[in-house]
C-alpha cells in the first residue's frame, strides 16, 4: 500500500488530501499515469514528486509503505 | 530558549525574533528580507491569500537551503520562517535573516535563499480576488526537477 499526498490544486480537484494506492512496487512514472487516467488529473504532467519527503525522479521505484507526495509548481515566499 | 532556525508557522511572524536567531559576535552585518502580501498583481486586486505547505518536507527543504548557503558562503548564519494559513494584505509571509562578518555575503546569501525557496520548498499560495480565486504556481521558469534534487541513491536509501 502506497500513501499518496495531494496539495494545492490537485487536492482541490480530488476533494481530498490523501489517497491509498494498493500495490507492492511501481515507478513514479507509471503511478502518475495511472492517477492521471483514473482521476483525469492532467496536471500530473507538471508536478514534481517526493518520496518520503525527498524529491524523486520519474524512474524511481516506490514500494509499499512509502509516502508519495505530488508537488505542483511551488509558490511560497 | 532554543528556537529552530527553519520554521513553518501559522501565527504572525515577529521579525525581531528571527533577527535574534542569527545574531553573533563575529557578525558585522545582518540582512533581513521580509516578504509581504501584495494587493495588486498584474492589474488584479487580491483580497487575501492562503498559504498551504507540505510541512515536514518544507522544513527539510529550508534546512537544505541553509546547508547550501553555508557551503557557498562559509561563516554565515541563516534563519528562515514562513507563515501559512490565511494572510491579509501587507501581512508578513516570510522572513529570511542572514548574518555574516561582512555585508556582501549577507546580501547575496539572502537573495539566494528566496530564489531557492521559490524553486524547491513545497509551499503554495492561493490568491483570493474580488471575483474568484486560484492557486498560484510557476512563478519562475522552472525545469521539471530542480537542482538539488537527491540522486537515485539518496531516494532509495
Amino acid at each position: 500500500m502506497i500513501r499518496i499526498l495531494l496539495f494545492a490544486g490537485l487536492q482541490e480537484k480530488l476533494g481530498k488530501s490523501s489517497l491509498v494506492y494498493e500495490c507492492d512496487t511501481i515507478t513514479i512514472k507509471v503511478l502518475k499515469e495511472q492517477l492521471k487516467t483514473a482521476y483525469e488529473l492532467f496536471e500530473m504532467d507538471h508536478v514534481m514528486t517526493a518520496v518520503n519527503e525527498e524529491y524523486a525522479m520519474e524512474d524511481d521505484i516506490v514500494k509499499s509503505g512509502d509516502t508519495v507526495a505530488f508537488i505542483p509548481p511551488v509558490s511560497g515566499g | 530558549m532554543n528556537h529552530p532556525l527553519y520554521e513553518i508557522v501559522e501565527e504572525p511572524i515577529e521579525v525581531e525574533k528571527i533577527i535574534k536567531k542569527v545574531e553573533r559576535r563575529e557578525a558585522g552585518a545582518i540582512t533581513t528580507f521580509i516578504g509581504t502580501v501584495r494587493e495588486w498583481t498584474s492589474g488584479k486586486r487580491t483580497m487575501y491569500l492562503k498559504y498551504q505547505a507540505y510541512q515536514p518536507m518544507a522544513v527539510k527543504m529550508l534546512q537544505m537551503i541553509g546547508e547550501e548557503m553555508e557551503e557557498k558562503w562559509p561563516n554565515l548564519k541563516a534563519a528562515i520562517t514562513h507563515r501559512i494559513g490565511e494572510l491579509d494584505i501587507s501581512d508578513i509571509a516570510v522572513v529570511i535573516c542572514v548574518s555574516s562578518p561582512h555585508r556582501k555575503e549577507a546580501y547575496e546569501a539572502n537573495e539566494y535563499a528566496i530564489e531557492r525557496m521559490k524553486q524547491i520548498v513545497p509551499i503554495w499560495k492561493k490568491e483570493h480576488w474580488e471575483d474568484g480565486e486560484t492557486w498560484i504556481g510557476d512563478q519562475l521558469e522552472k525545469v521539471a526537477y530542480p537542482e538539488g534534487s537527491p540522486d537515485m541513491e539518496d531516494v532509495k536509501k
